[in-house]
């Protein structure tokens, strides 16, 4: 095995802990959320005999411990429960709502990135100009307006005056049939089918609320990379480089640029996880049925299955997500291990 | 349900419009009716194909009533406000054929109609019916409490006695029981499909029918992506009404209320189901798009002083409530003048109309004067509960009656309870001193509101009220014919305490409020959700 697969499965190793403190902090803290679920979901016009056979039904009934051993022995054969809002198993939902929400966030972070690293390179490299300025209003103005109010002014804008944008209906719109399941991300989906009807009309509802969020993501990953480009640029290897009469574009992008990766790459991770949990408020605008809204809607009524599968999927993504970045930053750096 | 595959998906458009034409549908709306598919947005989420099942929600409901038959239904009658609405007085086949109801009103007989059939092409039968209902009253929950309502509580009840013939056998004769076997719960299922997909575990295919209907009604589930959209295609064999104009029916499902507007204003959908007052006001004023507010029928909105907090107890600060609250204002602010007003009626009783206005009307000096009056003549602190799930209404509600009950020295402190836990806080366990409250009843008769709502212990009291003459005057009105000769005294009876004891002071009416756009044929129904079947395009 070579050094490296190594390196990557002891990180593995490493986050079995953090996943079992995971399963029981979730576990305490949806019971210790207020609110009866057998009482919420026995109706308008149940009785008390109801709600007891509801609560028996959800296993309610038995003491904390009980319930945790039953919740465990289930996540260890892969059985995360069946949701009560949405009537489907949690795995089943989390299968169909987190590519929804991923290929957002990717988007949107795909979109952002390739605004806001040109800027911030632009921004550093030329400070004090007009560019400089663009960038500093462009983000500004990007961070400090909600996503939620963002998103309401572009469909109104984009849809409903000028008519360019697509109904606001979610992932497709009614005429297309969503493409056979392969990844759940439906612009994969459709290119492997070969169905570039359904691939445009995934890539038009994609448009406007990725551009919502790419708004708001830009602004910490464009000032990062200003920043971390300008302290690049005054440090003594860049000096000596050019000094040693290396062309601008080489010392620009083979040594400041690269150097300046880092906590770009950094940030990129942070802004990634916190976009991915933070859209709720674009997917309710945009009828996206993405893992955002799900979370939220599960919690209002106490849906415990929902709730922990919620965390568990998150705390997973989020290893794995780290476990990217540590890999990006040892091909950004040499000098950086896994270890 | 039919396998959907995108080449299936395609044929059920409608042959008019091909595959290649798809990409243009959008640029011509007026296409895509002819092809006889209409979209509908709705704020709701559906959680389940079955009503029958532990956790279905209302939103669900609407798949009953559409895919499903019951043995009766409602009749159709103009609706206050515009629009058709169910009418209650009248009782229509739907799978039965006729019924008869004998002289002491226990035995009731149903001829089912001999061409019904289900999906799969198999003979409607008795049998059928009987597993339907034994299901209904076996589930526990809600859909056991409904049938309970109307006098069904046990599977000896229901007899099939041979294909055609179903028979009802009841402990005592109630008006009650026909009008129940019309609301969406008692829907007949094809056993032979359920039974098959049963289990030791699962007697009664719970798990099966949660996501596969298999029924008779006018539309099949083409395909449910939940969290998304439901798709209804429709049944050509239906024989439980008129065949529905539309082939298939979208009802996809849109959280934000300014998404659904935008969609329904621009017309790239025919109706929006249920939209806030604030939009049903605003979008009522354009000429392209028609909004039908529909009064609901025995639902009333109601600020409810609990009697087990002590100044309650004392009739004089529950009038003076009733007279400083300011109507006008809060039924402006709050549902933006949708629905009906229930304040300042007349005082004397002549008429048994329900919802009714009460005597009560928006006047300080006689609320200072019945304050002055009461043992609280300096005031007391209350807190006044409202629910986050409802503060659409609740919230401007309770901060205008804040401003109203501190003038007559009544200190009130808004307590927001989340949704969750509203209902064990305000109906289970009936603690909340001052709170809003808003009982709907399913069966439109004055005395079942007052069942539910007055009676003490009953679910939806949650003022703790209890006066031994009511008690009494319910349990002999409920069950008894609305032309028997005790009915209207009784009722009128009920009335005059309800006003004068005051466990819940009415303020208004609430309406359901539906936009369309390009469609027409709407009808309000009382269980608030949407029935596709008469819906029709707009003719204009």
């Amino acid at each position: 095995m070579s050094t490296r697969s190594k390196m990557i499965l002891g990180r593995v190793a490493q986050a079995i802990p953090v996943m079992i403190g995971i399963v029981v902090i979730s576990f305490v803290l949806t019971r210790a959320l207020p609110g009866d679920p057998a009482a919420y979901f026995a109706g308008p016009a149940a009785d008390e005999a109801s709600i007891a056979e509801i609560r028996e039904a959800l296993g309610l009934d038995k003491s904390l411990f009980q319930q945790f051993f039953f919740y465990v022995g289930d996540l260890a054969r892969g059985d995360l429960g069946t949701s009560l809002t949405t009537g489907q198993t949690v795995m089943s939902d989390l299968a169909a709502r987190l590519p929804a929400s991923l290929e957002l966030t990717l988007v949107a972070l795909l979109l952002s990135c390739a605004i806001a690293i040109p800027l911030g390179v632009f921004a550093a490299t030329r400070p004090g100009t007009w560019v400089d300025h663009l960038c500093r209003v462009l983000v500004t103005a990007g961070v400090s307006m909600p996503t939620f109010f963002t998103g309401i002014v572009l469909i109104y804008v984009f849809y409903y005056l000028a008519g360019l944008a697509p109904s606001p209906l979610g992932r497709l719109d009614f005429i297309y049939l969503s493409p056979p399941h392969v990844t759940g991300f439906y612009l994969i989906d459709a290119a492997l089918a070969g169905d570039w009807e359904t691939w445009l009309g995934a890539l038009k509802q994609l448009i406007l609320p990725a551009t919502t969020l790419a708004l708001f993501t830009l602004a910490p990953i464009a000032r990062m990379t200003r920043a971390a480009m300008l302290s690049a640029l005054s440090s003594d290897f860049i000096r000596t480089a050019r000094a040693a009469g290396l062309g601008s574009r080489k010392v620009l992008y083979g040594y400041a640029f690269r150097n300046a990766l880092l906590p770009v790459v950094t940030t990129l991770g942070m802004v990634f996880s916190f976009t991915l949990g933070a859209n709720v408020l674009v997917e309710k605008v945009f009828a996206w049925p993405g893992i955002g809204s799900y979370a939220v809607e599960a919690l209002v009524v106490s849906d415990y299955a929902a709730v922990q599968g919620f965390v568990l999927a998150m705390a997973v993504l989020f290893v794995l997500l780290n476990l990217i970045i540590d890999i990006a930053y040892a091909l950004i750096d040499p000098r950086i291990g896994l270890n | 349900m039919t396998v959907t595959s995108r080449r299936n998906f395609l044929k059920l458009t409608g042959g008019t419009v091909g595959a290649a034409m798809l990409p243009f549908l959008k640029a011509m709306p007026a296409h895509a009716q002819s092809a006889g598919r209409i979209v509908v947005v709705s704020g709701q989420t559906i959680n389940s194909l079955d009503l029958h099942r532990t956790g279905t929600n209302r939103a669900s409901y609407q798949v009953a009533v559409n895919c499903y038959d019951r043995l009766v239904s409602f009749g159709t009658k103009e609706a206050p406000g515009g629009g058709l609405s169910y009418d209650y007085s009248v009782i229509e086949p739907e799978l039965a054929e006729s019924w008869t109801i004998s002289d002491d009103g226990l035995t009731m007989t149903f001829k089912i109609k001999p061409d019904a059939t289900f999906w799969d092409g198999r003979k409607v039968t008795a049998s059928d019916v009987k597993w339907s209902f034994d299901r209904a009253v076996s589930a526990g929950g809600f859909p056991t409490v409904q049938m309970k309502a109307g006098g069904l509580e046990r599977p000896d009840q229901f007899e099939a006695v041979d294909e055609e013939t179903f028979v009802i056998t009841l402990d005592r004769p109630s008006k009650l029981t026909l009008p129940d076997l019309a609301v969406p719960v008692p829907f007949i299922i094809n056993s032979e499909v359920a039974k098959a997909n049963a289990t030791g575990d699962d007697p009664w295919a719970m798990e099966y029918l949660h996501t596969t209907p298999a029924g008779s009604g006018a539309f099949k589930v083409a395909r449910w992506d939940q969290g998304q959209q439901l798709v209804y295609e429709r049944n050509d064999a239906w024989v439980g009404g008129p065949l529905p104009s539309f082939e298939q029916v979208i009802v996809r499902e849109v959280p934000s209320p300014a998404t659904r507007r935008a969609l329904v204003e621009r017309g790239d959908v025919h109706m929006s189901f249920n939209i806030p007052n604030k939009d049903a006001s605003e979008l009522d004023a354009m000429e392209s798009v028609d909004v039908y507010s529909t009064p609901i029928e025995n639902c009333i909105h109601c600020l409810c002083p609990n009697f087990n907090f002590e100044p309650f107890q004392d009739a004089n600060v529950r009038k003076a409530l009733a007279y400083a609250i300011p109507y006008e204002a809060i039924f402006q602010t709050a549902a933006y003048g949708r629905g009906a007003p229930m304040w300042g009626g007349e005082a004397e009783i002549n008429d048994i109309a329900w919802p009714r206005k009460s005597p009560y009307m928006t006047d300080m000096a006689k609320a200072k004067e019945h304050m002055a009056a009461s043992g609280f003549a300096s005031g007391f602190e209350v807190p006044l509960s409202i629910s986050l799930g409802l503060a659409d209404w609740m919230e401007p509600t309770a901060l205008l009656m804040q401003e109203a009950f501190a003038e007559i020295g009544i200190k009130t402190e808004i307590e927001k309870i989340p949704g969750a836990n509203w209902r064990s806080a305000a109906l289970v366990e009936k603690r909340l001193p001052l709170h809003l409250e808003n009982f709907g009843g399913w069966l439109n008769t004055p005395d079942y509101y007052f069942f539910w709502a007055y009676k003490h212990g009953h679910l939806f009291n949650s003022s703790n009220y209890l006066n031994e003459e009511i008690e009494q005057l319910v349990d002999d009105t409920l069950h008894i014919a609305m032309d028997d000769p005790a009915y209207t005294p009784n009722i009128t009876r009920m009335f005059e305490i309800a006003f004068e004891d005051l466990p819940r002071i009415p303020l208004w009416q609430p309406a359901l409020n539906v936009a369309m756009n390009g469609a027409a044929g709407y009808e309000f129904w009382f269980h608030r959700q949407l029935d596709v079947r008469p819906l029709t395009t707009a003719t204009t």
